[in-house]
């Protein structure tokens, strides 16, 4: 555990000393936090605060720019798009958020094991990371989504396999470096099994790089599945989802009516931006050296 | 010389196993589907009967083991199936739709490296400066915007609002008659036939998508150049250039950039594999009839030998890319070849 003491929060004096002086010295970084939460808040309460139910339609009121009581307008089933844009946080994190743990777990589980056993276990690992990397990954997980079947949580492992790679490759160096390290041969020495050093002892220090990882993947990962939705996979209509929204409205731009597509896929935009600047943020307070 | 052959050897032996992988994870794919694939592959309007021919017909009555080299028995013919909404063989499709996804993807990939190097380059000479800010907030929007998004932004703004653009449906406007078929280009195509006016069409046509996805590729391209340029500036031949009076500009480019462009080359690779993927997006937006678009329209019909065949073409397209880019990279790099990797 010696080198460990750089995860925020486990040593809180040094550390967040250290987050609080990067914070302060970024504001970048402070604006994503802040822009984080406000996402985290419109998954968690959206539903319960937006003014309108976001399947209900009114012909009626269709295609309605902006205005007082639909802030982004109305589509073309008379929906209000900004009760729909924050309902549909939930939905995109949700998917984005499940894809990535996924990938984290059996990542850190696939990578740990090749990292310090070595041997066969590394070579094959290796052949099959490579297999996966060399499909275009998007393509990839149309493949796999078309081949499943067209359903949310085939969106989700999809995502997930296609991300499985980064972190693998991630924690099997981490580990590699660390295996005959002086603090894992006395882990070993008093007595600990194979296992223990390698999930205590070894392990804990892949995760600062991993935490980088997960947020610029997670960036990723919404536009991902958002463009799967865009394409037609996974959610389905009615259902309020950014890609979808941004694809019933892409046959309204032509015709000028811009509020329909623009809302959620500026949302969508700025959430991935978020996770961007976050994950480089992240870096900067994990490792100023990697600064670019 | 004997280093660098055995170098390019080996590199060669390495995609024989990725494509081995690939071809068993097509098949994977292929039988992993939910139901029974020959219901699929019959097509909607089939019977009991037929089903049960096409099933023959496919051997999907005989072991996995069997099926698999029936599989690649059919790959090493060119027989992908053939596809239900088309009713012809993938590959016939396949083959005269790539043309229009490469002229996007190239011209893209092109525009986004024309400002993307000077970009980085700059960037990293003038650290700190405007440029440099400027470079790292391209980069990070860059890698956050969709594509699809982007594209449609700009049918908006150039379309819709300015009245630039022709109408985002299509290579050709309808007005304009296809140049006569020599590479399937038909920027190439339209010179070649001497017609100027279809030329002229074509790349107005090709600007906004084109666009759209050199938006995207630009940022990893810039980034790369600028930490790959940094590094090559604090090298210290570039200090031993400076020391023994050599002009700015020949420090910076005959020493400075060339050094550079040799991880850039690589990143290349990485850069081709999302181009690839925002490539169907990009089709999908502007009814571009290439192969990412097919797949679309194959995957709304459950057209499900069409997309097997699409995977499998951009998957063996991305190993080619891959390794054209590695064999360029041991012609450029003198070093490749001596080192035992």
């Amino acid at each position: 555990m010696t080198e460990a003491t750089e995860i925020p929060g486990r040593k809180p004096d040094g550390a967040l000393a250290h987050l609080l002086h990067v914070l302060r010295e970024n504001p970048v970084t402070m604006l994503s936090f802040g822009m984080f939460a406000f996402f985290l808040l419109q998954a968690l309460f959206g539903a319960l605060l937006v003014p309108h139910d976001p399947l209900a339609t009114n012909a009626a009121m269709a295609l309605q720019p902006p205005n007082w009581s639909h802030w982004f307008g109305t589509d073309s089933l008379g929906r209000d798009v900004f009760s729909r844009v924050v309902v549909a946080t939930r939905l995109d994190l949700t998917i984005s958020v499940l894809a990535v743990a996924i990938s984290f777990v059996i990542g850190s589980v696939l990578g740990a094991v090749a990292g310090y056993w070595g041997g066969w276990i590394d070579a094959g690992l290796n052949r099959v990371l490579d297999t996966i990397m060399a499909f275009p990954l998007f393509v990839l997980a149309m493949g796999i989504v078309a081949a499943l079947g067209n359903t949310i949580e085939n969106i989700i492992y999809a995502t997930a396999l296609i991300n499985i790679p980064f972190y693998a490759r991630l924690v099997r160096a981490e580990v590699n470096i660390r295996r005959e390290a002086g603090f894992a041969l006395a882990a070993r020495l008093s007595g600990n099994s194979h296992f223990r050093t390698l999930a205590f002892h070894i392990f804990p220090n892949a995760l600062p790089p991993m935490m980088v990882q997960v947020s610029l993947n997670m960036g990723w990962a919404i536009l991902n599945a958002a463009g799967l939705s865009f394409i037609g996979l996974g959610v389905r209509p009615p259902t309020p989802e950014w890609g979808i929204m941004v694809a019933e409205g892409a046959n309204y731009i032509i015709s000028g009516h811009w509020w329909v597509a623009l809302f959620p896929g500026l949302w969508l935009m700025l959430a991935v931006f978020t996770f961007n600047l976050m994950g480089d943020g992240l870096r900067d307070i994990v490792d100023p050296r990697r600064r670019t | 010389m004997a280093g660098r052959t055995r170098a390019i050897g080996m590199r060669l032996a390495q995609t024989v196993p990725v494509i081995l992988g690939v071809i068993v994870i097509s098949f994977v794919l292929t039988r992993a589907l939910p139901g029974d694939p020959a219901v699929y592959f019959a097509g909607a309007m089939a019977d009991e009967q037929s089903i049960q021919q096409v099933r023959e017909a496919l051997g999907l009555d005989k072991p996995l083991v069997t099926q698999f080299f029936l599989y690649v028995g059919d790959l090493a013919q060119g027989d992908l199936g053939r596809s239900i909404s088309t009713g012809q063989p993938v590959l016939t499709d396949l083959a005269a739709r790539l043309p229009a996804s490469l002229e996007l993807t190239l011209s893209a990939l092109v525009l986004s490296c024309v400002i993307a190097i000077p970009l980085g380059v700059l960037a990293a000479v003038r650290q700190g400066s405007w440029v440099d800010h400027l470079c790292r907030v391209l980069v990070t929007a860059g890698v956050s915007l969709p594509t699809f998004f982007t594209g449609i932004l700009l049918v908006y703004i150039f379309y819709y609002l300015l009245g630039w653009a022709p109408s985002p449906l299509g290579r050709l406007d309808f007005i304009y008659f296809e140049p006569p078929r020599v590479t399937g280009f038909y920027l190439i195509d339209s010179l070649i036939a001497g017609d100027l006016e279809t030329f002229a069409a074509t790349l107005r046509q090709l600007a906004l998508p084109t666009i759209t996805l050199a938006l995207f590729t630009l940022a990893p391209i810039a980034r790369m150049t600028r930490a790959a340029m940094l590094q090559a500036l604090s090298a210290d031949y570039i200090r031993t250039a400076r020391a023994a009076g050599l002009s700015r500009g020949k420090v910076l480019f005959g020493y400075g950039l060339r050094n550079a462009l040799l991880p850039v080359v690589t990143t290349l690779g990485m850069v081709f594999s999302f181009v690839l993927g925002a490539n169907v997006l990009v089709e999908k937006v502007f009814a571009w009839p290439g192969i990412g678009s097919y797949a679309v329209e194959a995957l709304v019909a459950s057209d499900y030998a069409a997309v097997q065949g699409f995977v499998l073409a951009m998957a063996f397209l991305f190993v080619t890319l891959n390794l054209i880019i590695d064999l360029s990279y041991a012609l450029i790099d003198p070093r490749i070849g001596f080192d035992t990797k």
